[in-house]
């Protein structure tokens, strides 16, 4: 009886449809975040001094590879998008398999631990974009943001969309979590009810 | 007597947790180093990087958080709420130690293609200082996840165990 409302409560129109959209949504957020800081990449000749007259020229490159954390960010971005697209997939070609309570958990708990992982890399990413931006004059950190700008630009673009991401994520794994209380709340039975409430 | 003692349980989870984000919490603040070379003289404190600052400010928040739980009367319709705010405080712990990890990472190894020098040379007991402080992040955030897991399952009951 239970296991019938559970079904009954997951497969419900309006739900599933919201929740396709933000994870379409969000799929497209953290993808192109991956791609747009995958892809970041700026070369630069610049003169570091003179020997008499003629200019010596160096040519410098600024690669997401330098930084850890770009890395671990472009890394956990293809991770999250790789699952939206499976959750998406599940939704839509998975139509007749019944979503019983431990695949609800299952996603449910899948949802939250990429929630975490995205606002981890989003974090670690945003804060040595600042520090490359506005350089740190205690330990003698020099910005490098004035002298690659479509670097930081593409840089930004890129954290701009993993946040829209994190807050996408948020909600979908609300809305997963709402799921799997559905079933409870729309109970009739009173144990069920106040069983739920005790800790 | 089961349903008593995952209760104690969560609450010394809880209790842990508390310790371990006010370890963090007062590691980092405390964390303070002046070094002079040459005539230069170099003070470092946690409030020079911005990301050691949001980690002070998340584990503030949580061991407030988790303060307030640990009161938190059994019967009460405030419970469901935990899990969602147990979800957002494990996503502040994450996101705090990694974003202090990744600067004192740069701190201690510096950054060559940035020319960015290592600064872990000149204030080793910072250094050792903010490393404590993060180990204890961790450790509240481990602690964390599992009282998110545990939230869940006694509030949800995702297993269907009781019986409707």
């Amino acid at each position: 009886m239970a296991v019938a409302k559970l079904v009954l409560a997951a497969t419900s129109g309006k739900s599933s449809k919201i929740l396709l959209g933000l994870r379409v949504l969000a799929f497209l957020a953290t993808l192109s975040a991956a791609i747009v800081m995958g892809l970041n990449k700026e070369t630069k000749t610049f003169v570091v001094g003179n020997v008499g007259n003629t200019p010596i020229k160096a040519t410098f490159t600024a690669k997401f590879q330098h930084t850890p954390a770009f890395v671990y960010f472009v890394v956990a971005n293809a991770m999250v998008s790789f699952h939206n697209l499976l959750m998406i997939a599940l939704q839509l070609f998975g139509g007749k398999t019944e979503l019983t309570g431990f695949r609800l958990l299952s996603i449910a708990i899948l949802d939250m631990l990429n929630v975490t992982l995205l606002s981890a890399a989003a974090n670690a990413a945003g804060f040595m974009a600042e520090v490359g931006k506005n350089g740190n004059k205690h330990a003698r950190w020099d910005k490098i943001c004035d002298r690659f700008a479509t670097y930081c630009d593409h840089g930004a673009g890129a954290l701009i969309a993993a946040f829209a991401g994190v807050v996408l994520m948020l909600i979908i794994s609300a809305v997963s979590i709402s799921r799997l209380v559905q079933p409870n709340k729309c109970s009739i039975s009173t144990t069920a009810a106040s069983t739920s409430v005790v800790p | 007597m089961a349903k008593l003692t995952k209760r104690i349980g969560a609450l010394v989870l809880r209790l842990a947790a508390f310790g371990a984000a006010l370890a963090a919490l007062i590691v980092m603040v405390t964390s303070r180093e002046r070094a002079s070379f040459f005539a230069v003289s170099l003070e470092a404190k946690y409030t020079d990087m911005a990301a050691f600052k949001y980690f002070v400010i998340a584990n503030a928040v949580v061991s407030v958080y988790s303060f307030l739980v640990l009161f938190l009367p059994k019967e009460s319709l405030l419970w469901k709420f935990v899990v969602v705010l147990d979800l957002v405080m494990t996503m502040l712990l994450t996101s705090s130690i990694s974003a202090a990890l990744a600067v004192a990472q740069v701190g201690k190894k510096g950054n060559a293609n940035a020319g960015w020098l290592p600064i872990c040379g000149q204030v080793p007991k910072f250094c050792d200082q903010v490393t404590g402080a993060l180990i204890a992040g961790f450790v509240a955030l481990v602690l964390y996840v599992l009282l998110l897991l545990y939230s869940l399952h006694s509030v949800v009951d995702p297993f269907l165990l009781q019986k409707s």
